[in-house]
């Protein structure tokens, strides 16, 4: 019965689905009978004094009625009043997790429909079995989805907003969410009312201001819709920030136009002063909002910067400094989501420079899982209200707003691309204006936004209006617009991860494009970026990053991750046999010397540099014989997962044995410092390694640099190393003689088992 | 004097707009700026560009003065290096940050690719020899950090040669122990940054000058 039209499934994957459509039917059955006396949404108001449970009340009873009977103890109660609302809750989210679970078992169908629209189904589902029961389902309620649904979502689009897209194309993104928006509040809120004339439509009721306020409502693009839709047909980066963009940046308006209109559809008259007004309030709220997050984000970058004795708490400080952010923001009535993007824009250079690498794995799990927890139950429970709520369908009005939305953002798009593409060096082509049109989807943020309606006669139809137009995007657009991007073959994301080269370029060509900017005397785009990047650097930096990180210049922590996380590879790879083919190495690119007859064969150089890594990883892992399990003390070693002991050590024995047949190696001081960083991060101080490798450095600052004759380092190095009877190419050289001690014993130790054991390298592994 | 269609300067900025692409408006605002940078002189030294302030705190500064006086940009077969240019070889060399227009055929849009390319990679072999060497690319990465305080020349290598560690991977596969690899050719660059749309990157918006904003 209820079992099977419960269940989505196709026939072949039924086995899969059928457990789960019994425990979410139990789980379900729960829910409803758990519900059954309540009147609005779990989370919503629930009263807090609770009167005594039944039971026990019963039990007082019976021992006040007979005072003879002497009352068991009662080896079993039953008390679920006491935990009903943190269960319900819970309930909700497990079940929105399993669907979404279900979902990704079952391929066929979750390729062709976009999980949005499945949620949404469920959610109708579910709505229909609550009300076949006969229960009253809950709402979508505003504050629920206010305060605790959307935030989430909007954090993590705004934490993770890849800012030089957004940037670079923010003129045209402004002109979108405000342009844009106002024109399609007003067309849509114009015409209805022209609608609404019309005789035979019942709709004389309507005023022109309601209209507009209608139209406020379901004018602006959302993210939530937008995120859901374009995170899986992977276009390319530029129509995918300017929608998503655009979908962020109009809250601003839609929060002012939805205010004024509902404060002037409480006042009789509307004068011109008051449209002024509205004007002002629009510029209050999105710079108030912006400025409230930038507050906040520089204060959590600022507490970020103390941090690093408690590592386990930094996570937290990300979350709640941004959810004060938005907090504060809708105190005032400011745009919540704009201070959110600013608080999380400005935030994260400077505390992904501060914070240990897990708490910024933590950071972002734990966003991505918020989000995504966020996005499925908004999903689930705006099908649920779509049952529930109390409907007042009339063809007209629905018909003319779905049309009249899909008409004015096609118009809207066209015409103000024409204007944006006068001032845009990249000109956005038709394929490009058919995207951004098609990809303006509605979601909840419209539907919360009429549920906060008070006028109760229309709020009835114009909720069936907005939610007919949400399933109308989500469902027709967001399923079709897949095939589309193939059909029209619009660009895809390019897959390819950055490379070293084209950080190099484009910090390259930021600097010409600066230099030809001073040299034609025009202050543009390029001279005001490297003056914010210069101010930023000398100012900014300094006080918001702990330690040297301040001055660390953007390409070499572009190098220090990349070479991390090439080293975090290898060693979770587990084992040093299987290193991964480097296919060019350093002898390569290595000017050719004097050809010199190898006697002895050398392993390859960047061979060499991996197994360097290994073996200093190893060392690292040898010493932390240490390990506190107190939260407040936690020692955190990035390679400790799932690495054991023996297994380290056994591949060490190997890694020597190996090392041992490879007399030649000569120094090749380029390998050091990567290895150096690779390892260890200087807030890492439990590794003994990194005080040498700090005092390296500073030695290293210490010393002026003469500049390098390479006939001298040679003859440095051939002097040092006479038992070498490999190549000793010439090689620039470092000019430091400091370093070039340290340096060769460390590679000596490595190298050959010589008479000179460095006290780090030497005596643990080579004994 | 202001209009555009003045006598005066006609004839010969009919002859610069043809080569260059420039529109009139745009030869006339970058003439006056010309003007300004050489005191009014004919031509233009190195002297001159260094004494613009901005550009003293740019990293690449001398790479960019040495690419307006390289002869490699003025035209496809030139060579070495002048002492002082004219306005014709300034705006040359500026014409290569000119956006590319809106309706473009495949084949021109890869010409004004290349030919972006063949700027930066001409800055980048100082040497003229055809070929980036490691030293070369070395330098670029070391100029590049040059600003930003403590200079780590090793790090500047290690980056420089892992840059040159990819290089080698994409365009040559798999290399034996004992082949070398000379350096970057001007192919294997451009294969190289084969996704970065230097196109739509490389340009100054040249429309919106206005000569009254002119830094000294």
């Amino acid at each position: 019965c209820a079992l099977h039209r419960g269940a989505p499934s196709c026939g072949s994957s039924a086995r899969l689905t059928a457990p789960t459509c019994v425990l979410l039917l139990l789980l379900f059955a729960f829910v409803s009978v758990a519900s059954a006396s309540r009147d609005d949404a779990p989370g919503g108001n629930n009263e807090t004094g609770r009167a005594p449970p039944e039971d026990s009340h019963h039990h007082h009873q019976q021992t006040n009625s007979s005072t003879h009977h002497k009352k068991a103890f009662p080896v079993l109660s039953f008390n679920y009043e006491h935990v009903r609302q943190p269960f319900e809750i819970s309930l909700w989210i497990l079940l929105a997790l399993l669907m979404k679970l279900g979902f990704h078992i079952i391929p066929r169908v979750s390729n062709v429909v976009p999980e949005s629209c499945l949620l949404i189904v469920v959610g109708l589902l579910i709505g229909g079995i609550i009300k076949a029961i006969g229960e009253k389902a809950p709402m979508l309620d505003s504050k629920l989805f206010f305060l605790y649904l959307l935030p989430p979502i909007i954090l993590d689009a705004g934490y993770f907003l890849p800012i030089r897209p957004f940037t670079e194309n923010m003129g045209t993104i402004l002109v979108f969410a405000v342009v844009g928006t106002l024109w399609n509040t007003f067309f849509v809120g114009g015409m209805m009312y022209a609608v609404c004339q019309i005789e035979g439509a019942q709709l004389g009721g309507v005023d022109l201001l309601s209209c507009l306020l209608f139209g406020s409502i379901i004018s602006a693009v959302d993210p939530v819709a937008v995120l859901a839709v374009f995170e899986e047909i992977h276009i390319n980066e530029l129509l995918h920030i300017l929608v998503f963009g655009e979908s962020l940046l109009n809250d601003a308006v839609t929060v002012v136009l939805y205010h004024l209109f509902e404060e002037f559809s409480h006042a009789d008259t509307v004068t011109v002063g008051d449209a002024l007004l509205g004007v002002v309030c629009f510029f209050v709220v999105s710079l108030g909002g912006i400025m409230v997050g930038a507050i906040y984000g520089l204060l959590g970058a600022f507490t970020s910067r103390f941090t690093s004795h408690t590592r386990v708490i930094e996570p937290l400080f990300v979350f709640l400094y941004s959810y004060m952010a938005y907090l504060s923001a809708e105190v005032f009535h400011l745009s919540g989501i704009m201070s959110l993007i600013a608080c999380g824009v400005m935030m994260r250079p400077y505390v992904e420079a501060n914070i240990s690498h897990k708490s910024y794995t933590t950071v972002k799990y734990f966003m991505k899982m918020w989000s995504s927890v966020s996005e499925t139950l908004i999903f689930i429970f705006l099908g649920v209200s779509t049952v529930a709520g109390p409907h007042a369908w009339n063809w007209t009005f629905v018909i003319f707003t779905v049309i009249l939305c899909l008409v004015s953002r096609v118009l809207g798009v066209i015409g103000l691309t024409y204007v944006i593409n006068k001032f845009r060096i990249v000109k956005l082509t038709k394929k490009d204006q058919f995207i951004v049109a098609y990809g303006g989807l509605r979601g909840a943020i419209a539907f919360s936004l009429g549920f906060l309606l008070t006028n109760s006669q229309l709020k009835n139809m114009f909720l069936t209006a907005i939610i007919t137009v949400i399933f109308f995007t989500v469902f027709v657009q967001g399923m079709t617009i897949r095939p589309l991007v193939e059909l029209l073959a619009v660009k895809k994301k390019k897959e390819s991860k950055r490379s070293i080269n084209e950080e190099i370029h484009t910090q390259f060509l930021d600097h010409l494009l600066t230099g030809i900017e001073d040299i034609c005397g025009h202050y543009g785009h390029h001279h005001w970026k490297d003056k914010l990047n210069r101010f930023n650097k000398a100012y900014v930096k300094r006080w918001l990053i702990a330690g040297e990180r301040s001055t660390e210049p953007q390409l070499i922590s572009f190098y220090n991750k990349m070479e991390m996380k090439q080293a975090m590879m290898l060693v979770e790879s587990g084992s040093a046999a299987k290193l991964p083919a480097i296919v060019s190495s350093m002898q390569n690119i290595q000017p050719r010397g004097p050809a010199r007859p190898r006697a002895i064969p050398s392993i390859s150089k960047s061979r060499e540099q991996e197994i360097r890594k290994i073996l200093r990883a190893n060392l690292q892992k040898t010493r932390q014989r240490l390990r506190s399990y107190s939260r407040h003390d936690l020692l955190i070693d990035p390679f400790e997962d799932g690495l054991s002991e023996v297994r380290f050590r056994r591949q060490r024995v190997e890694m020597e044995r190996r090392m041992s047949h490879y007399l030649t190696v000569p120094a090749n001081r380029q390998e050091i410092p990567s290895v150096r960083k690779v390892c260890f991060e200087p807030e890492h101080q439990v590794y003994t390694y990194d005080t040498d490798g700090e005092s390296l450095r500073g030695r290293r600052a210490s010393h002026s640099h003469p500049s390098a004759s390479d006939a001298a380092g040679l003859v440095n190095e051939s002097t040092r190393r006479p038992d070498q009877s490999g190549a000793a190419e010439p090689r620039p050289k470092a000019p430091d003689d400091q370093e070039d001690q340290d340096q060769l014993t460390l590679s000596r130790c490595l190298s050959d088992p010589g008479p000179n054991k460095d006290e780090e390298g030497g005596g643990s592994f080579l004994s | 004097m202001g209009a555009l269609q003045s006598l005066h300067g006609r004839p010969e900025y009919l002859d610069l707009a043809e080569k260059t692409g420039f529109s009139f408006e745009q030869i006339r605002v970058l003439h006056e700026r010309f003007k300004q940078l050489s005191h009014n002189e004919e031509t233009l030294r190195r002297s001159h560009f260094n004494e613009i302030p901005d550009l003293a705190c740019n990293p690449i500064r001398a790479q960019i003065i040495e690419a307006f006086f390289d002869r490699r940009n003025y035209h496809q077969n030139g060579e070495g290096t002048v002492e002082e240019i004219g306005f014709e070889e300034f705006l040359v060399v500026m014409s290569h940050f000119r956006p590319p227009s809106l309706h473009m055929t495949e084949e021109q849009r890869e010409n004004v690719r290349r030919e972006k390319l063949r700027f930066v990679f001409n800055m980048h072999d100082t040497d003229n020899d055809g070929t980036i060497t490691l030293e070369e690319y070395r330098h670029v990465v070391e100029e590049l950090l040059s600003r930003s305080g403590a200079l780590e020349k090793e790090t500047a290598k290690s980056i420089a040669d892992a840059a040159m560690l990819e290089v080698a991977s994409i365009s040559m596969g798999h290399m034996e122990p004992d082949e070398f690899y000379e350096g970057i050719t001007f192919e294997h660059f451009l294969k190289l940054l084969d996704g970065f749309e230097i196109e739509s990157r490389m340009n100054i918006r040249f429309l919106n000058m206005d000569t009254s904003t002119l830094c000294k």
